[in-house]
């Protein structure tokens, strides 16, 4: 059997800090194939970040150190490769989009000399024709009057537009895989539709596979095939959207679901998860959702449950994954 | 909002408790933080060592070592067992008197500081945080101050008004002084009245002397702490620039700066004459720009001002 | 930059200037007391020097008459005249080109040694180099700059004998030492504050953005990183440029150097009361276009700063 597009297998990411080690990311696995859209759903603080930006590499180390696991593209394995060669996986084979559209734009240089700039030092083409292409990308991702716009600073531009640009960017060396980190959370509701949207369709076209990081299940619902829920550094369910959508099988996710509104239903309070999330430098025993957990019991506080396929393609972290409902 | 919060809510917490939990966590971080760092501890040393040679400096002497005396016949003699720093030109025990010299350096220093800070603090927060017709005001005042070199300024200052006594370098030094640190202030305080918290507080109908002083000027402390430490370091410097030139303190005031300026015409017969006032003046200097920094890195200050 | 900023920065000029210029005439003028007198240092004055300087500044007559007419000898580079008579813009014409080269000299130094050492520092962080040139710059910083004038001297002008310890005769190996005596310390300071800005800027997320774009390094850290730290660096070089320009007073008297610094003190030792106004009114003018110069070029570097 082929190797599947992306791979990450059991990544393990820890920080060092004054105040002790905490595993941000702690034994992470999945597989991508191409046109495939995998949602990594999960709140601050659960890994999901760190491990797109460990799979890049571009963590800061120190504090950050990557300390096991395997990140593959193809049978390339990109945690030992050079950083030269990192350099050139970066933005051609793997490419990220970011969050925050006017704090990953440079606020000093041209959305124009920015696109350029990327398009000469990876492409080899002359100015004119990065320009032209440029110009391309920038009407493939829906920004109107693209020509005029190359002249725009970052801080001109609105953060749908600029977002846009991003986007942009990010598929202009037409990468195999896009991690897409929080690509919607700064902006507007009504832009962030627009923006899934036109992601949902680069997709389909270039059959390029997506990890869709967020915390927002409907845009995970939205847009992705299959969605990973994190949860302080594991993956603790895995499967089909809709399925984990209508048939939870680990008690976090169950919580999450719960916790949004209907708005058909009235309501005294707003249904949120007991607790707070756990603190990464002294980490709850055994599984660490137990503190939160209604189905928790003496064995959950001691051991911490493995990835057990409870149905098939449908992963879970939970001893208790038969008994989640709804 | 028509909802009254119930009591067992774990909603937001009163606008003004969170901002105050929020900062004592903060500077427990900052404390740790400057415990660890090694600048930190030289420059509280330092400056700690020359703050005790200001206000009693009869305790660093030894009973062999007497201020007051001078003995003509023991002139520019080198560092021996009796002087350990020598004596000077008037066969006075040198040691003693650079000791001496502290007092000066750090009675300028302090006071150029606070003065520049409550100058800073006041004018600066009313220009940030109520802009308009007052940010105006006293921004140009500021850009036409600042347009005025520090030590020129001083220079002509003092010379028109001859008389340079510690308090007249150090109020000459402020007056030239002040827009630096305003201009910091404000862009701090510009900087901060948007936050949350402070709208929070606006709406619920704390007067703007309260917003300021409880949850603006606490948030947006740490760059002038940091530049207040420049600024004294700055201060020692320029008191004793000044005095060098001859227009600051003038004999028989002691001061660093006089006893260099009077060592530079016999430097090559007795460098140790420049040597011990100039190092004295470097390290208190130097504690000063040693504390700005670790205070710096500790509070994680950029004191750079945003556009 | 947009025209708005350029048009409203320049209008600017005109009330800072003013405003300048009567910060320095009404400390001699306006405060309390007989301004001759006080020009003079209250040394005893002929009385018909008293009454050539009473003509010339226009003490007879209300003060905003005097600012007016001194503000019209300004724009025509009347700077004044001493109480012998001779006139202070001669001065300024005679030691303005022994200024300048210290200037230029020390600034030089200032530009390149303090980029060197930031980015240096900056991108070998944690390394012993970054050590040594802290270290090394902390010193240049704290020690005062008449120690280090008086160091150099000693111990390349007279114990080594190499350079030339005062005056300007020797050509341009007479500016070696000064220059070297302002312009470790500036490049010293430069070197901490790029260096601390530097870093600031490599953590950005738009720095991590470009290198998750796979940008080569060297790209990253030339166009990126430096331009977005460049802002603060070009106001400090700035402002040091119009100080320098304003005769580094210290320096000059160390080494003797027949500049507009020296000019100075020898005027304030002198009771020239004159001549230092003169002066010190020169040097605040140079200093607003200056900042006028700094702001307009901060602007062309960061286009936040004029589009606001």
């Amino acid at each position: 059997m082929p190797e599947p597009l992306f791979t990450v297998e059991n990544l393990q990411v820890e920080f060092r800090t004054d105040d002790g080690v905490v595993h941000a990311v702690d034994g992470v696995s999945y597989t991508l194939e191409k046109s495939e859209v995998l949602a990594v759903l999960g709140e601050s603080g659960s890994g999901k970040t760190v491990h797109a930006r460990a799979a890049m590499r571009i963590l800061d180390t120190p504090p950050a150190f990557i300390t096991g696991g395997s990140v593959r593209l193809g049978d390339m394995e990109l945690l030992t490769l050079d950083e030269e060669d990192m350099r050139e996986v970066r933005g051609s084979q793997v490419a990220m989009l970011f969050q925050d559209p006017h704090t990953a734009l440079d606020p000093v240089y041209t959305v124009g000399e920015q696109l350029i700039e990327l398009l000469k030092a990876r492409r080899r083409v002359s100015k004119r024709e990065a320009t032209e292409v440029a110009t391309a990308l920038l009407g493939r991702v829906g920004i109107p009057t693209p020509r005029e716009r190359l002249k725009a600073y970052p801080h001109q531009l609105s953060g749908g537009i600029a977002q846009r640009v991003m986007v942009a960017m990010a598929v202009a060396l037409e990468p195999a895989v896009l991690l897409a980190d929080e690509p919607t959370s700064s902006l507007d509701v009504t832009v962030q539709a627009q923006v899934l949207e036109l992601l949902g369709s680069l997709v389909a076209e270039t059959q390029m596979a997506m990890v869709l990081i967020t915390h927002n299940l409907a845009v995970a619902v939205g847009l992705a095939d299959r969605i990973a829920v994190m949860y302080a550094g594991r993956i603790v369910e895995l499967g089909p959207a809709r399925e984990i959508y209508s048939d939870p099988k680990h008690p976090y996710t169950a919580a999450l679901l719960r916790s949004i509104p209907d708005i058909q239903i009235r309501e005294e309070r707003l249904p949120a998860i007991k607790g707070a999330p756990p603190n990464l430098l002294r980490p709850p025993t055994g599984c660490a959702f137990h503190p939160r957990c209604p189905l928790a019991d003496d064995r959950c506080k001691a051991e911490v449950p493995p990835e057990v396929e409870v149905r098939p393609g449908r992963w879970s972290a939970c001893f208790h994954a038969d008994e989640v409902t709804r | 909002m028509s909802n009254r919060p119930t009591s067992d809510t774990e909603g937001a917490a009163d606008p003004l408790d969170t901002v105050e939990g929020q900062t004592v966590t903060l500077w427990s971080d900052v404390r740790r933080k400057l415990k660890r760092d090694r600048r930190f501890w030289i420059a509280a040393v330092l400056i700690a060592i020359f703050v005790g040679m200001a206000i009693a400096p009869q305790l660093f002497f030894t009973d062999s070592l007497d201020p007051s005396q001078c003995e003509l016949s023991d002139s520019a003699k080198g560092p021996s067992h009796a002087h350990w720093f020598g004596t000077d030109i008037l066969g006075c025990d040198y040691y003693t008197r650079v000791v001496y010299g502290a007092r000066t350096s750090i009675e300028v220093g302090f006071v150029v500081g606070t003065l520049i800070v409550t100058i800073a603090l006041s004018l600066g927060s009313a220009s940030g945080y109520f802009g308009g017709k007052t940010d105006m005001i006293i921004s140009r005042f500021a850009d036409v101050w600042f347009s005025v070199p520090t030590t020129l300024g001083a220079i002509l200052l003092l010379s028109l008004f001859g008389g340079g006594g510690t308090l007249a370098v150090a109020l000459v030094l402020v007056f030239f002084g002040w827009p630096d640190m305003t201009r910091l202030v404000r862009s701090t305080v510009i900087g901060g009245k948007h936050r949350g918290y402070v709208r929070a507080a606006k709406t619920m109908g704390s007067p703007s002397r309260t917003i300021m002083r409880r949850h603006v000027l606490p948030n947006g402390i740490a760059p002038v702490l940091v530049f207040a430490a420049y600024t004294i370091g700055g201060a020692v410097g320029g008191e004793a620039g000044l005095t060098f030139l001859g227009v600051g303190l003038r004999l028989p005031s002691i001061s660093w700066g006089l006893q260099i300026s009077i060592a530079q015409t016999r430097f090559t017969s007795d460098p140790y004459l420049l040597f011990f006032p100039s190092l004295f003046l470097s390290f208190l200097i130097g504690g000063f720009v040693l504390l700005g920094e670790s205070l710096r890195d500790a509070l994680d200050v950029k004191l750079i001002e945003d556009a | 930059m947009s025209r708005r900023y350029l048009i409203r920065r320049l209008l600017l000029v005109v009330p800072v200037l003013l405003g300048t210029i009567l910060l320095v005439f009404g400390m001699v003028f306006l405060a309390p007391g007989d301004p001759i007198a006080r020009l003079a240092g209250n040394k005893p004055l002929s009385p018909s020097t008293i009454a050539v300087m009473t003509q010339r500044y226009h003490l007879d007559q209300p003060f905003v008459i005097q600012f007016w007419e001194y503000l019209k000898a300004l724009s025509h580079g009347d700077f004044g005249a001493t109480f012998t008579g001779r006139d202070v813009s001669e001065i300024i014409k005679e030691r303005f080109p022994v200024t300048l080269k210290l200037a230029i000299g020390a600034f030089g130094i200032e530009l390149v040694l303090g980029l060197a050492l930031s980015i240096v520092s900056a991108v070998k962080r944690r390394t012993w180099i970054d050590s040594s040139i802290l270290v090394g710059t902390l010193f240049m910083i704290t020690i005062p700059t008449l120690v280090v004038g008086f160091v150099l001297q000693y111990v390349f002008g007279i114990k080594l004998g190499w350079l030339p310890v005062a005056g300007v005769q020797a050509g341009w190996q007479s500016y070696v030492l000064p220059s070297l005596t302002i312009g470790l310390g500036l490049a010293a300071s430069i070197g901490r504050l790029g260096r601390s800005d530097i870093l600031d800027n490599m953590t950005g997320e738009h720095i991590r953005a470009a290198n998750a774009r796979g940008l080569p390094r060297r790209r990253v850290i030339g166009h990126h990183v430096l331009k977005n730290s460049l802002v603060p660096i070009v106001t400090i070089l700035g402002l040091d440029l119009a100080y320098l320009m304003g005769g580094a007073v210290i320096t000059e008297t160390i080494f003797n150097l027949p500049g507009l610094g020296q000019s100075l003190i020898v005027g304030v030792r002198t009771s020239n009361g004159p001549l230092v106004v003169g002066l010190v009114m020169l040097f605040a003018i140079i200093f607003v276009f200056t900042t006028l110069i700094v702001d307009l070029l901060c602007a062309r570097i960061d286009p936040r700063i004029s589009y606001e």
